[in-house]
């Protein structure tokens, strides 16, 4: 008789596991279920005919802020030689938004809006004083919508995307695919993009062409505005006019192929592959070249095609029980002649299964372009010239280490707050370009 | 980089690539599902990656933007 209490009051404290279990308490119509033994009566006849659809709910928020610092001397605004300090912060939002339909397709709806605000030293000597504007604003929306299938796995997708800043708009398009293997451990993706860009024509002001009503002796400052201020000799400001400058396309066509590939219980990697091409204005137009021995500025001349050629894979590696491998690598090739290597390695330490330490390594490096050349080292015989050191002969190593917090209750007990994380990088080139960026990323549920 | 590293890292990856993989059930992947082992950017890289593409003129095969944004100085 004593068993069969025993028996009946086990059976009564299993049929109340749930009421301990870390769920967060779902309100919602078709809600799941704990995993339990007791199983309560559905009254929602709706849900016997095997029609369950998943109402449209927010599935996750994402905040991004990023502080960078830079500093370095040799801006191709002033040739090749001068400051490029820099600072930038950046705030981007993307919310995700869920929702099954008729045939229990999972949908995702991403909405995205970015806010930059940078201040650029360079950019002053736009005009040849230093007196132009080093402050600017981007702003970046963006949108995605992706419908994986319930019995496949595979997934379509179309994505839209504009970034807006004083001298430069670009719209975005895309439509991505990805394909499951048959045993679902491996996965084929596809994308496809096209940039449609505008380049607003500022020109280094000592070579925009004087208006026909300016008198000799004149100085015209522009600014990267499109101002244009004309001065007498005595400094006096003769006129300030807005005019409004000419624009360049710039096209960028992308198809990124993809294949990832579930090797171990440990082991994953996936390889990556873009074909690039770009054609229109290329350069900047307020970025000077100063040919051998003159002082006299040009503008910088490239030429009006590219065609880019990255393979890169990545391999991570969850070695033991606390320590994952991530790695990656890349090798680039362009028309330009630039070869590139870049190899990076991170290494995330679970201190506990929800806090994570991990330190990172990346290593680049690149060869020159064949069309650049440092400040008044240019031919005016060349062809192609510019004296941006982003297409110098350079390595660079950038360093530092993330942290991350992800706990089943949320952060500090906030269960909405469902991860954070903070990330910490130092960047040097051997062009002596050095570079500190912070970011926190926080994801809300 | 020499030529050599770059074609052992290849042979590395090629090996990996066609070395026959274990069929997985859901059930063995718990490993692969953390967070940490996903093979994509982490979203805090998201403007390190931003930065990198407008000082080095690689560019491209890590998700990251291949075009678009920045008139940068």
């Amino acid at each position: 008789m004593k068993k069969r209490y025993l028996s009946v009051l086990g059976f009564a404290l299993l049929c109340r596991v749930t009421a301990f279990a870390q769920t967060r308490p779902d309100t919602g119509v078709f809600a799941k279920h704990p995993v339990s033994l007791y199983s309560p009566v559905d009254h929602d006849t709706s849900r016997s005919t095997g029609y369950s659809p998943r109402a449209l709910h927010i599935d996750e928020i994402d905040l991004v802020s990023s502080y960078y610092t830079q500093t370095g001397d040799h801006s191709p605004v002033t040739g090749g030689i001068g400051t490029q300090q820099v600072t930038d912060f950046s705030n981007g939002l993307n919310l995700n938004l869920v929702w099954n339909n008729w045939a229990n397709n999972k949908n995702t709806l991403s909405l995205g809006l970015g806010y930059d605000h940078h201040s650029s030293a360079s950019a002053g000597y736009v005009a040849l004083n230093g007196g132009s504007k080093t402050g600017g604003t981007r702003l970046y929306p963006s949108v995605d919508w992706t419908v994986e299938n319930a019995k496949t796995g595979n997934t379509f997708g179309i994505g839209a995307y504009y970034s807006g800043e004083y001298n430069y708009k670009s719209k975005e398009l895309d439509v991505h695919w990805s394909f499951k293997t048959a045993d679902k451990n491996g996965e084929f993706g596809i994308k496809l993009q096209a940039y449609l860009d505008k380049v607003t024509m500022i020109l280094p002001s000592e070579l925009v062409h004087p208006p026909a009503t300016s008198q000799p002796g004149t100085t015209i400052i522009t600014t990267a505005s499109g101002n244009v201020e004309i001065l007498s000799a005595s400094g006096q400001v003769l006129s300030n006019t807005k005019s409004s400058l000419p624009t360049s396309d710039r096209n960028t066509f992308t198809a990124a192929l993809s294949y990832t590939q579930q090797v171990s219980e440990r082991l994953q990697f996936s390889i990556l592959g873009d074909a690039v091409y770009q054609n229109g204005y290329l350069g900047l137009p307020f970025h000077r070249v100063y040919f051998i021995g003159q002082d006299t500025a040009v503008v910088e001349k490239l030429p009006s095609s590219r065609f880019k050629l990255p393979i890169g894979a990545r391999m991570n590696y969850f070695l033991g029980d606390n320590i994952i491998l991530r790695a990656y690598y890349r090798y680039y090739m362009d028309n330009w002649g630039i070869r590139s290597n870049t190899a990076s390695l991170e290494i995330p330490y679970k201190i506990t299964p929800f806090f994570s330490v991990s330190p990172f390594y990346r290593y680049y490096d690149q060869t020159a372009a064949r069309y650049f050349a440092p400040y008044q080292a240019h031919s005016p015989t060349d062809q192609f010239y510019t004296s941006n050191y982003e297409y110098s002969n350079f390595r660079s190593d950038f360093y530092g280490i993330g942290f991350r917090v992800a706990p089943p209750k949320g952060v500090f007990g906030w269960q909405n707050l469902h991860d954070l994380e903070i990330r910490y990088g130092h960047y040097a080139q051997t062009t002596d370009l050095v570079s500190d960026v912070i970011s926190l990323n926080l994801g809300f549920k | 980089m020499t030529r050599q590293t770059v074609k052992i890292t290849a042979g590395l990856l090629l090996l990996i690539a066609t070395s026959s993989c274990v069929h997985l059930k859901e059930y063995q992947k718990s490993r692969l599902n953390d967070s940490e082992m996903a093979l994509t950017n982490r979203k805090a890289e998201k403007n390190e990656l931003n930065f990198q593409s407008y000082e080095e003129a690689a560019s491209g095969a890590n998700a990251g933007k291949t075009g678009g944004g920045c008139g940068c100085n």
